[in-house]
């Protein structure tokens, strides 16, 4: 049962993905603007234009094309970049690991904050506490990562300069590391001066990409909470004397943890669609900063490259949910 | 008189505001060369960085201060309102179109045409939107047109999702048995029956979307892919204050506030549609 449902998400998976190479793959070729024009000097011939042309394979027609650069992927050759002249998958994988990085600090905030906050408000359900977090995340949600990443540049970037608001390490720095996971290594090698630097660099973007998620795990999640609070196991436990705070962390949770597991999977997608544009404000060297410039740059390579490893991250996410749900959940284990 | 009265006590002071918010905003936008204290694009190197009205050194005339080349930060923004607004609707009302109509049709014929819109909806969910729109901006060429398509081309599975599963819902009601028992058609029972039915839910996604539109026009215009760049946008003028920010914050701060509210007001106001529609709740 399990291991079906298991291989249909896969194909399915598998289509999405052809699905999102067509569309891209279509909608860049028919972009007007030669990219191979604007890699040459002004005194460029025909004749070398038709060259590089045929390097790249554009002589060829668009069908041609698609099929040459799918085997290439399946193979794990995406190209070469237009516009840094490097092979597509290696500055992909160099720029992967700083936003991965970036959404899951993002991530695991935005469970903090929004568990915290649900927590608190079915304790004191029905009171003004209640009433302050609803608003608060009411607000939190109606306003787009973009412009949360504004309002903390002015308030700790600027009104309160506590925390640096372009880049991803102070320049200056010396770098041991061996891998591009700056964070997690900077803390596996016990170097906390390096941690810290990182963080004052990565927390204002994190923030603001994980303030909306926070809102819908705070909304969601107490609204589970309080229907389950009213079960009987859960006012058996009362009876037997724990903690109103006590019940809902050991009884209460877990039950009421599903629904929004299964939420949390879809905006985490979303949370990373984010990263491009929370990366461009802080000036952050992660994909999404890189994937604007290669826009900007007309270099269609490395966009297909970027948008692929996008679209492969959101599946393997949504994929990862659909199992979770489905080992979690009893109904389905046992159906 | 009595349902003049009703109608008034069903708005909240929060719809209030943030129907008077849009109304003020929408109205300077229209009107924008009448009220704009000065020319947005006119440059004065004398007047650079003048600061807001209240602080030592304004000018009077600049009373939310000049950015740094002078120009009129007001003027700007109000002029910046007429890019905001003409996308918000033209670009809502067109993922809406398409969006609505996929989900209409999905969610009340099932079978095949479901399977297909379905899946192309997931295609598109794998697309990191952003990226999305500024790839299609790009291929398109920047200008209001383009940056209209854009929105329009990413969004309207947000439609199409919500219509989708309550036109499904609709499908499996008793009214729509009936309706076909009397020998009603299939397309004429799903314009007659099933969409009145799913038309709040629409006018408060619009709403929403208008709010959505707005911000993805600003993020263009801030990655400099939107409209021209002579002519003021709200992201224009946030990409100014951005690299300004330690000489002169109030060119971050002003447009800030400006999109902050018009955000909230479309979502407070398609909340407060959406209640009104509502039968249940009403």
């Amino acid at each position: 049962m399990l291991l079906q449902r298991f291989l249909i998400r896969l194909l399915t998976m598998a289509i999405t993905l052809f699905g999102v190479a067509v569309v891209v793959f279509v909608v860049i070729r028919v972009a007007p603007g030669d990219p191979i024009a604007m890699m040459l000097p002004p005194g460029a011939t025909d004749a070398d234009i038709a060259r590089l042309r045929a390097l790249y394979g554009l002589d060829k027609t668009i069908v041609q094309q698609f099929f040459i650069w799918l085997s290439g992927v399946i193979r794990g050759d995406f190209g070469t970049s237009i516009s840094l002249r490097q092979d597509v998958l290696g500055l992909v994988f160099n720029r992967l690991p700083a936003t991965l990085e970036l959404a899951i600090t993002a991530l695991l905030m935005a469970v903090a904050i929004g568990g915290t906050a649900a927590i608190l408000g079915a304790r004191e359900r029905g009171t003004a506490v209640e009433a302050g977090i609803d608003i608060a995340s009411g607000t939190a949600l109606s306003i787009p990562d973009f412009l949360w990443g504004l309002v903390l540049i002015l308030l700790f970037g600027v009104l309160i300069p506590v925390f640096d608001i372009s880049g991803r390490v102070s320049p200056q720095l010396d770098l041991p590391f061996v891998t591009q996971f700056y964070l997690f290594e900077s803390i596996l090698r016990l170097r906390f001066d390096l941690t810290w630097d990182l963080l004052k660099h990565m927390l204002m973007p994190a923030v603001a990409l994980a303030l909306p998620l926070a809102a819908i795990i705070a909304q969601l999640l107490k609204q589970s909470l309080k229907e389950v609070l009213d079960l009987d196991y859960v006012v058996l436990a009362r009876v037997k004397g724990f903690s109103e705070t006590q019940v809902i962390l050991r009884e209460a949770l877990k039950n009421a943890a599903l629904p929004t597991l299964t939420l949390v999977g879809v905006q985490f997608t979303f949370l990373i669609g984010g990263t491009v544009i929370v990366e461009r404000l802080f000036s952050y060297e992660g994909l999404g900063n890189m994937a604007i410039d290669a826009v900007i740059n007309r270099d269609l390579p490395l966009i297909q490259g970027i948008v692929l490893v996008f679209a492969l991250l959101f599946v393997l996410i949504n994929l990862t949910v659909d199992m979770m749900y489905a080992l979690l959940n009893p109904r389905l284990r046992h159906g | 008189m009595d349902e003049a009265r009703i109608a008034r006590r069903g708005l909240g002071p929060r719809l209030r505001l943030a129907g008077g918010w849009l109304l003020l905003a929408l109205l300077a936008a229209i009107f924008a060369p009448l009220v704009a204290p000065q020319d947005p694009l006119a440059q004065d190197l004398m007047l650079e960085r003048l600061p807001p009205f209240w602080m030592n050194g304004a000018e009077p005339g600049y009373w939310l201060g000049t950015d740094s080349l002078g120009r009129d930060l007001l003027s700007r923004l109000i002029f910046g309102g007429r890019v905001a607004f003409v996308v918000a609707f033209a670009a809502a009302i067109a993922a809406c179109l398409v969006g609505s109509t996929l989900g209409l049709i999905a969610g009340y014929f099932g079978g095949w045409a479901d399977r297909i819109i379905s899946r192309i909806v997931d295609i598109w969910m794998a697309f990191p939107p952003v990226l999305f729109a500024i790839l299609l901006v790009a291929v398109l060429g920047t200008g209001l047109s383009s940056v209209i398509i854009a929105i329009a081309v990413i969004d309207w599975t947000r439609f199409c999702r919500v219509i989708r599963a309550e036109a499904m819902g609709q499908t499996r009601m008793d009214y729509v048995e009936n309706a076909r028992i009397a020998g009603y058609g299939r397309i004429g029972i799903m314009l007659r029956e099933v969409l009145p039915n799913v038309v709040p839910s629409i006018v408060a996604l619009l709403s929403l979307e208008m709010g959505i539109a707005v911000i993805v026009e600003a993020i263009l215009s801030f990655v400099n892919l939107s409209i021209s760049t002579d002519d003021p946008t709200w992201g224009g003028i946030i990409a100014e204050g951005r690299l300004s920010i330690h000489q002169a914050w109030w060119v971050l701060v002003f447009p800030l506030i400006t999109l902050i509210l018009t955000v909230l007001s479309f979502s407070q106001f398609g909340e407060a549609l959406k209640a009104r529609f509502d039968p249940v709740l009403r």
